[in-house]
C-alpha cells in the first residue's frame, strides 16, 4: 500500500509536465462546439503533437507507435494533462479510447497495422455505432442487419447516439449477422468507412442545445467483409472488450478536472455577496464544498486502487463500475451545488457579470448525461449486484 | 506506486479476520453486552495478536509496522464489531507503559475539536489510564479521580459512556503538536474501523438477500433490493479508498497533504459506515429492526465512530480551509 512514485515514474511525470508547459500555452483556445471542421482540426492537431512527442497511445505497444507505459504512468499522464489544462481528447475519444483499444485486442495484424498508427497520429477519427432507437441498455437487442453479398456485407438499419459522426472517417459498427441465433450470438463488429454510399447523418441536438451526437441511417451500405473485427457472430464478446476500456480509465481526466472545478466554485463563492457577507463566509457552503472535495480525493484513490489491482491483467475489471457510479454521483452533486450557488445569475447560461454561469451550467448538463452514457447507473448497479455480489440475475426473456 | 495491499498485508488481513471470526463468534455478543463491552480475556487476546503494539518500534517491544498495516487490522476489528477503547490503547503504545501489552487499558477523550462539550467518556469503568487531548497538549488522568455519572442507556450497548461535567487536572505528557498528531492518527484509525463497519453491514445484508425468499424468489434478485446492495458496495469501496489513502499518506507524508487525506477518509468512511448500516437494516426488512439480527450494531457503532476525532462536518471544514489556502 505504497503511494510513493518510483524514480522512473517521477521522471516520466517531470518530462511530461515540462513538455506540457512548453506546448499548451501556445496551442490556442478550442473553437466553438458547432464548427465541426475547426473542432476536428483543433483536436487532431493536438493529437498529432502528442504523437510526435511520444505521448500518444501511452498504454499501447511501441510497435504500433504507442509508448507502452505502465498503468501507473497512465494515471500520471491523466493527472498532468488535467493539471496543465491541455486540450480535451475531443474527436479522438472513440478512436483512442474505444475503437483503437478494441482493434489492438481483437483485430487482425493488417487491421492493426493500418488503423492504429493513424489513430495515434490524429489522422483518423472514429465514431461509435452501437446504440439503436430500440437497443439502449439492452444493446444486444440491436436490429441493424448485415447480409453477405460477395465480398461485402450489405447493411441496413438506424443508429443513434453516434458521437462525432460529422467528422469521423470510420465507425465502430455493430450489426446483426445472424437473425436466427440467440441475440448475443448473432452480432458482428465491423469497421465502417464513413465515406461509403448510403450513410445519412442527422445531428441530434441534446438538451445542451448542441453536442457531438447524431443519428445515422444506413441504406444498403456495402461494408467489405475484411473489415470485420473478430469472427462473424462473435461481436458481442468483442463489444464487451470495448466497453471494459470505456468504463476503465475513460473518465480519469474528467475526475481530476472536477477538483479544479471545485476551486472555480470557491472563487465564485467569494464574489457572491448578500447582506455584506460572501457566500464563502457561509459555513454550510464551506462544509458542502469540503465534503465534496474529500469525496473527490477518495474517488481518485479508488481509481489508483483499481488501476493497481488491474496491473496483472492490463484490462480494467468490473470494479470499474463502482468507480463510474461514485464519480457520477459526486459529479452531479458538485455541479448541482454550483448551479445553486449561482442563484438567479444561473438563469443566464452565458457568463453573467463576472460569474462563470456558462461553465457551471454546462458542466451540470454534462453531469446529467454521465449517469446515462456508457452504461446507465441502473445497468452498472446490476453489474455490481450480479457479477461482484453474486446476486441472482434479472429474469430475461429467452432470445 | 503500488497502492494495493502487499502480499504480506493481505496475509495480515486474512490472519486477523480468521482469528476474530474464531475467537469472537457473534454469539459471544450477549455476554459482551453483560460485561458492558469489555472482556479482559478478549483484551488479552487482542494484545497477543499485536493490535496495540503493531506500530511500536521493534526495539521498544513492538512489531514495527506502519499505518497501512494498522488500517487493515482496524478494518477487521470494525467488521467484527470489536468493542473497547482499541484506538486509544493503540495510540498510547510507547507513551503509556503497559498499553502495548494490554496490561494497562488506555482510553481517552478528545477536547480539541470545536465542540468539546459535553464531556462524554467511553468505557470509563474499564480504564486504567485516561488520555485527554487538549489544544495545549496531552494530559494523563487517573480515571479514579474523575467524578462522572454513568449514562443509563448508551447509544451502543457495547460502548458504555459516562458524563463528566469537568475533568481533574492531569499530568501533561505531550505538547500541543503531539496532541494534534494523536488526533490526526486517531481519525485515520477510526476511518479503518468505519471501513470495516461498511463492509460488515454489506456482508450481512448480502447474505440475507440471497437467502430470504419473497414472491417465490430470493429478494436479492429484485432490482429494488439489488440496487441498494450495489450502492452499499460503492460506499464500501469509497470508504476503503479513503481509509487506505489516509494510511498510505501517513506512511509517506511527502506524497500529499496528510490532513487532507485523513479528513477525506473520515468523511468517506464515516459516510460509508452510516449509510451502509442504515441500508443494511432496510434490506433486512422487519427483521433488521429487531435486536436479534446484528444489523443494528453496525448502525450504533457507526454513530459512535462518527463522533470520534472529528465529525464529517468538522473535517469538511478543515478541507475547505486547505482549499482556500490553495486558491
Amino acid at each position: 500500500m505504497d503511494l510513493r512514485y518510483t524514480a522512473e515514474e517521477q521522471k516520466f511525470r517531470n518530462e511530461l509536465a515540462a513538455w506540457l508547459a512548453s506546448e499548451v500555452p501556445g496551442y490556442g483556445t478550442p473553437p466553438p462546439v458547432d464548427v465541426w471542421d475547426e473542432r476536428r482540426a483543433y483536436d487532431t492537431g493536438w493529437q498529432k503533437k502528442l504523437f510526435d512527442a511520444g505521448y500518444a497511445g501511452i498504454n499501447w505497444p511501441k510497435e504500433y507507435g504507442g509508448r507502452d507505459a505502465s498503468l501507473v504512468e497512465q494515471l500520471i499522464y491523466f493527472e498532468e494533462i488535467a493539471k496543465a489544462n491541455a486540450p480535451y481528447v475531443g474527436v479522438n475519444f472513440v478512436g483512442t479510447l474505444h475503437g483503437g483499444p478494441t482493434i489492438m485486442a481483437e483485430g487482425t495484424e493488417a487491421q492493426r497495422a493500418f488503423h492504429i498508427p493513424r489513430i495515434l497520429a490524429g489522422e483518423e477519427v472514429w465514431c461509435q455505432g452501437f446504440s439503436e432507437p430500440g437497443a439502449g441498455s439492452d444493446l444486444a437487442g440491436l436490429q441493424t442487419r448485415a447480409e453477405r453479398d460477395g465480398d461485402n456485407y450489405v447493411v441496413n438499419g438506424h443508429k443513434i447516439w453516434t458521437s462525432f459522426a460529422q467528422v469521423a472517417d470510420y465507425c465502430e459498427m455493430l450489426v446483426r449477422t445472424d437473425p436466427e441465433a440467440p441475440k448475443h450470438r448473432g452480432i458482428s463488429w465491423l469497421i465502417m468507412p464513413m465515406d461509403l454510399d448510403g450513410i445519412d447523418i442527422r445531428p441530434l441536438p441534446t438538451l445542451e442545445g448542441e453536442g457531438e451526437f447524431s443519428e445515422v441511417f444506413l441504406e444498403d451500405v456495402r461494408i467489405p467483409i475484411v473489415n470485420r473485427i473478430g469472427e462473424e457472430n462473435d461481436g458481442w464478446r468483442v463489444t464487451n472488450v470495448t466497453l471494459r476500456f470505456e468504463r476503465g480509465t475513460a473518465f480519469a481526466s474528467d475526475m481530476i478536472q472536477l477538483q479544479a472545478f471545485v476551486q472555480r466554485m470557491i472563487e465564485a463563492a467569494k464574489k457572491i455577496t448578500s447582506d455584506g457577507t460572501t457566500a464563502w463566509d457561509d459555513k454550510s457552503l464551506r462544509r458542502e464544498i469540503g465534503h465534496i472535495s474529500g469525496e473527490l480525493e477518495s474517488l481518485w484513490a479508488m481509481v489508483k486502487l483499481s488501476v493497481c489491482e488491474a496491473k496483472e491483467s492490463g484490462v480494467p475489471g468490473v470494479g470499474a463500475s463502482a468507480v463510474k457510479l461514485y464519480y457520477t454521483d459526486i459529479y452531479q452533486r458538485t455541479t448541482e451545488l454550483a448551479v445553486r450557488l449561482l442563484g438567479r445569475a444561473g438563469l443566464s447560461r452565458s457568463d453573467f457579470l463576472d460569474l462563470p454561469s456558462h461553465l457551471f451550467i454546462n458542466r451540470h448538463f454534462n453531469a446529467i448525461s454521465v449517469s446515462i452514457a456508457a452504461g446507465t447507473t441502473q445497468i452498472q448497479k446490476n453489474i455490481i449486484g450480479e457479477r461482484i455480489l453474486g446476486l441472482p440475475k434479472e429474469p430475461r426473456t429467452p432470445a | 506506486m503500488d497502492f494495493q495491499p502487499t502480499e504480506d498485508q493481505k496475509a495480515l488481513r486474512e490472519g486477523v479476520r480468521s482469528f476474530l471470526e474464531g475467537q469472537v463468534p457473534f454469539d459471544r455478543f450477549p455476554a459482551l453486552e453483560k460485561s458492558k463491552g469489555f472482556d479482559p480475556a478478549l483484551w488479552g487476546e487482542l494484545a497477543e495478536m499485536g493490535v496495540f503494539a503493531l506500530r511500536l518500534a521493534e526495539d521498544e517491544g513492538g512489531i514495527g509496522l506502519g499505518f497501512a498495516d494498522a488500517i487493515l487490522v482496524f478494518a477487521e476489528l470494525g467488521r467484527r464489531l470489536i468493542p473497547g477503547p482499541i484506538v486509544w490503547s493503540h495510540l498510547a503504545a510507547g507513551l503509556i507503559d503497559g498499553a502495548a501489552t494490554g496490561e494497562v487499558v488506555v482510553g481517552g477523550v478528545d477536547l480539541i475539536g470545536p465542540r468539546p462539550d459535553p464531556i462524554v467518556l467511553e468505557h470509563l469503568d474499564s480504564l486504567d489510564v485516561l488520555l485527554v487531548l487538549r489544544p495545549e497538549g496531552i494530559e494523563r488522568v487517573n480515571p479514579r479521580d474523575i467524578e462522572a455519572t454513568e449514562i443509563e442507556i448508551p447509544l451502543d450497548s457495547l460502548t458504555p459512556v459516562h458524563h463528566a461535567p469537568t475533568l481533574p487536572a492531569g499530568e501533561m505528557i505531550g505538547d500541543a503538536a503531539a496532541a494534534a498528531r494523536m488526533r490526526l492518527e486517531g481519525a485515520a484509525l477510526v476511518s479503518g474501523i468505519q471501513l470495516g463497519l461498511a463492509e460488515g453491514a454489506l456482508e450481512l445484508a448480502n447474505a440475507y438477500a440471497k437467502e430470504r425468499q419473497q414472491f417465490g424468489r430470493p429478494i436479492g434478485g429484485f432490482q429494488a433490493v439489488k440496487h441498494l446492495l450495489a450502492e452499499m458496495f460503492v460506499k464500501q469501496e469509497a470508504a476503503r479508498a479513503g481509509a487506505y489513502n489516509a494510511a498510505a499518506t501517513l506512511d509517506a507524508p511527502e506524497v500529499a497533504n496528510v490532513q487532507r487525506a485523513v479528513s477525506s477518509a473520515k468523511i468517506t468512511a464515516g459516510e460509508g459506515a452510516i449509510r451502509n448500516a442504515r441500508t443494511g437494516i432496510q434490506v433486512h426488512g422487519g427483521m433488521g429492526f429487531t435486536w436479534e439480527v446484528l444489523a443494528h450494531y453496525y448502525l450504533k457503532r457507526a454513530w459512535v465512530c462518527e463522533n470520534l476525532f472529528g465529525t464529517q462536518d468538522e473535517h469538511a471544514e478543515k478541507i475547505a480551509e486547505i482549499l482556500e489556502n490553495l486558491a
